[in-house]
């Protein structure tokens, strides 16, 4: 998972991402989500042969990052981060399974590969699809939208406390994993002792926090209850938004939209 | 209707290993005064503060609080009155906004959401930080993490304002905005601290603790120049008053 | 141990999520009727502590790699099951989101294998077993180490049941699971020996924490009981439901099986094996008359081994120059929305 430094400046610069103030992400977050949702979905439930039909999908993760301003490179190298392990997962593939599935031209190939890189695709697009969703909505946004869409308001109480206080315990976290590395040598000082003891003064530290949150929560009157705010408007916007990208990914799942342009293509140029 | 606000008499708490953090604690304080309570650490500072909202219940001895005694049943409107601001504003600004955090309050009170939107807005400028309103916590600098500490608590609009080591690990710049703010708030304030130059500055009265128990009480600038007992109690003057700081060095060298 | 969604179908994926998504809600509710609310702060910050904790890594003697906790049973340890389940299925929302850990779909397999598991069926009904109330230290010790160990084969073995039901990865069962257990036999001992040295820490200084956290949730047989009852049932629904509108693909066992009886089109494997890991495969017949789906999918499966030309899948020639081509366009679109009078952020 990377180191602990590197994950709170991923944190923070996914985050001040989502502080963007393009039309994207002036959208409610519900709007969002469910476009989101429907991406992901259109996109898993493929068949594992298909591969053609997938790249068309494409065109959502781009558009959106363009209209939404985000780093184009960064996120190419967050979800680059996905494909090693499907490779790894897929590269079993071609290995059991020789059978040849289509003929291009003189070149046979087996069902394996298409199935190998049809995993990678989708695994690229999935993990695309929910880093460009984080980055133009915010994560404190998206857990407000799927509480008004009807996640039970405890675990987004929950998800909300999570992603507060993880920028605070990493930044402890490293703060400590930095202390010990400065006292250990290669690997002596590094081992299960250490490591044990570490993370129970952490965690009991951790605890006592928790104690102070609850003593603040309580000196402002908290019984129990949050109460929550009203912000975002579903209006027009989101409609056309939602319906449009529904639209178009339910029509690119039934029709395969590659072999609609290459036909297109080729019948232009017969 | 008495004009003490808050008033603590023989106050004792023993924690449950069996330090006695409190040992008879005793003082009267008055409507719009700013008291500072210093003395070294572990001198029982905090947990004194923590009777004060109800947190903490004394082991004999009582809290009042206005016309309140503080009890179980008190203990709700108690919080109303008296505002906390604790050590570190990482464990009060929870919400996942500043506007969420310093509404958290008003909300917990009851009040409708005009109300608390008025109150919001008029916590938020009275620290300066209404720019900052959707900003996350984890994004703020230290003294903006501060002020919106404050806010949330003042938008409560508590007639006393409790604060717990309120200067620590500000820039210089920060600290002073922090003071001139604290001036300005016409609430009583209790103030515990080890920033004498604070002191100095915003609180005419100070109470010393030693141990557990009161050493003195009394207007601050009668209590710093008395250095035996600042000395006794693990104390020394505040900066500001130990003279040039040049001219001292100079004499010690001699 | 991470479910990725590379292996998953999204018959079983869903089916996960249902099951996953129930269990969050049951466990929202009674949270809420907790009367300490000092679990809320707690929950939020544990889980940011696990989180933290996931990423400082301690080597391992003797083999030169190093491992970090996993957590589960130390939160169950400390939380109870309901709250532990919430605060380990948060961490897994923001991993898949953030890092892709698994991925989105997958969620509901490893909020099973990693929250319901350790919180839901190792916490009761071993570590509770164990331990008791007020446990000694080698008690203690002991009811951790045992608990980790079935925790850390139950999980991956969830992860390789859901493989084998989702049928895209060609891996033989019998393989992947050789694969996945003995290696989590090591790691079980090594997260049961972090959690013994974490436990105890917090033991010593603290002992209030554990006692409190024992004596809030008297985990009587009937709510675990139910729970899991309750799990069952929705699971079983759902992916009876859900399979019934599953696209039919060729399950990986019956590929294997298929290709073991030698159709004429097949090629010789070149290596033997794969033969040999099909006989084996044969003769272990984890459930020999295992069909997700029907025999009609082998009609299925002869068809496309004819190598037909099927349009419809989009494996001729023109999807591929039709494939390209939406691959450039998406690159253009991005490109040129860029373009836009821009606003800086």
């Amino acid at each position: 998972m990377g180191t602990i430094e590197g994950t709170f400046l991923d944190f923070k610069d996914l985050d001040r991402l989502a502080t963007g103030d393009t039309a994207i992400h002036g959208l409610d977050p519900r709007a969002k989500v469910l476009v989101t949702v429907v991406f992901i979905v259109s996109v898993v439930s493929f068949g594992r042969y298909e591969l053609t039909a997938l790249l068309p999908f494409f065109i959502f993760p781009a558009v959106i990052m363009a209209l939404g301003n985000l780093p184009v490179f960064y996120i190419v190298k967050k979800v680059a981060v996905v494909i090693p392990f499907a490779l790894v997962v897929g590269m079993l593939n071609p290995i059991f399974d020789r059978q040849v599935y289509v003929h291009v031209g003189t070149l046979d190939i087996p069902g394996g590969w298409i199935s190998f890189v049809s995993i990678v695709v989708r695994a690229v697009l999935t993990a695309g699809a929910a880093l460009i969703l984080v980055g133009v909505t915010g994560f404190p946004a998206i857990c407000m939208a799927l509480e008004k869409m009807g996640m039970p308001q405890a675990f987004a109480i929950q998800l909300l406390f999570l992603y507060r206080y993880i920028f605070v315990l990493t930044e402890e976290g490293s703060r400590v994993s930095r202390a010990r590395e400065l006292r250990s040598f290669g690997n002596r000082g590094k081992g299960m002792q250490s490591y044990g003891s570490l993370l129970g003064h952490l965690l009991l530290r951790t605890w006592q926090r928790a104690e102070r949150i609850h003593m603040a929560m309580l000196a402002r009157g908290f019984t129990g209850a949050f109460h929550a705010r009203h912000l975002y408007r579903f209006g027009r916007r989101e409609v056309v938004f939602l319906l449009g990208w529904s639209t178009l990914f339910i029509f690119m799942r039934l029709h395969n939209a590659s072999q609609l342009l290459g036909s297109l293509a080729t019948g232009i140029l017969r | 209707m008495s004009h003490h606000i808050v008033e603590v008499a023989g106050l004792q708490h023993v924690y449950s290993d069996g330090t006695a953090a409190l040992r008879g604690v005793s003082f009267r304080i008055l409507h719009g005064e700013s008291v500072a309570l210093v003395g070294a650490n572990g001198a029982g500072k905090s947990t004194l503060l923590l009777h004060l909202n109800g947190y903490l219940s004394p082991t004999s001895g009582f809290v009042r609080v206005g016309d309140f005694p503080l009890t179980r049943e008190t203990v709700t409107e108690v919080r109303r009155t008296v505002g906390m601001i604790f050590q570190d504003p990482d464990d009060q600004l929870f919400m996942p906004t500043v506007y969420d955090d310093v509404a958290f309050g008003p909300l917990n009170l009851g009040f409708p959401p005009d109300e608390v939107e008025q109150r919001v807005m008029k916590a938020l400028a009275t620290v300066g930080i209404e720019h900052l309103q959707d900003k996350p916590p984890y994004r703020l600098s230290g003294g903006e993490k501060r002020r919106a500490a404050i806010a949330s608590v003042i938008s409560m609009s508590p007639a006393i304002l409790v604060m717990d080591e309120p200067t620590t690990g500000l820039d210089p710049l920060a600290r002073r905005q922090l003071i001139t703010l604290m001036r300005e708030f016409r609430h009583t304030k209790i103030i515990a601290t080890h920033d004498l130059d604070m002191v100095f500055d915003v609180c005419e009265r100070t109470i010393v603790m030693h141990d557990g128990a009161v050493m003195a009480d009394g207007p601050t600038r009668e209590i710093f120049n008395d250095d035996r007992l600042l000395s006794e109690c693990r104390l020394e003057r505040p900066l500001s008053m130990q003279g040039c700081a040049v001219c001292r060095k100079r004499r010690q060298e001699i | 141990m991470h479910m990725a969604d590379p292996l998953l179908s999204p018959a079983v994926g869903c089916t996960m999520w249902a099951a996953s998504a129930g269990t969050i809600a049951y466990c929202s509710a009674k949270v809420r009727r907790e009367p300490d609310e000092r679990k809320v702060p707690l929950m939020g910050v544990l889980g940011a502590f696990l989180f933290a904790a996931q990423m400082i890594n301690f080597s391992i003697p003797a083999t030169g790699s190093s491992g970090h906790l996993g957590g589960g049973l130390l939160l169950a340890v400390l939380l109870g099951p309901t709250a532990a389940y919430l605060t380990i299925a948060s961490v897994l929302v923001v991993q898949a989101l953030f890092f892709a850990d698994g991925g989105l779909l997958a969620l509901g397999c490893n909020m099973f294998n990693m929250g319901f598991i350790p919180a839901f069926i190792v916490y009761p009904l071993i570590y509770k077993k164990i331990a008791g109330n007020n446990p000694t230290r080698m008690r203690l010790t002991l009811a951790i180490m045992v608990s980790a160990i079935v925790g850390l084969q139950l999980g991956p073995f969830g992860v390789v049941l859901e493989t084998l039901f989702s049928g895209i990865s060609a891996l033989p069962f019998s393989t992947f699971a050789l694969l996945m257990q003995p290696i989590h036999l090591a790691i079980g001992v090594v997260e049961g020996l972090v959690t013994v040295a974490v436990v105890s820490f917090v033991q010593k200084a603290r002992p209030e924490i554990i006692r409190g956290a024992r004596a809030a949730r008297p985990i009587g047989n009937r709510p675990v009981r139910s729970v899991v009852l309750a799990f069952l049932v929705v699971a079983l629904f759902t992916g009876g439901f859900v399979s019934l509108f599953a696209s039919k693909n060729p399950d990986g066992l019956e590929w294997a099986i298929a290709r073991a009886t030698g159709k004429e089109e097949l090629p010789a494997p070149a290596d033997g094996i794969h033969t040999a890991l099909a006989a084996v495969q044969e003769k272990l017949a984890f459930m020999p008359d295992y069909t997700f789906r029907k025999s009609a999918d082998a009609e299925d499966v002869k068809k496309r081994l004819g190598g037909e030309k099927d349009a419809g899948l989009g494996t001729s020639v023109a999807g591929i120059i039709g494939g390209m081509m939406a691959l450039a366009i998406a690159f253009l679109s991005g490109l040129i929305l860029k373009k836009r009078p821009g606003r800086t952020d």
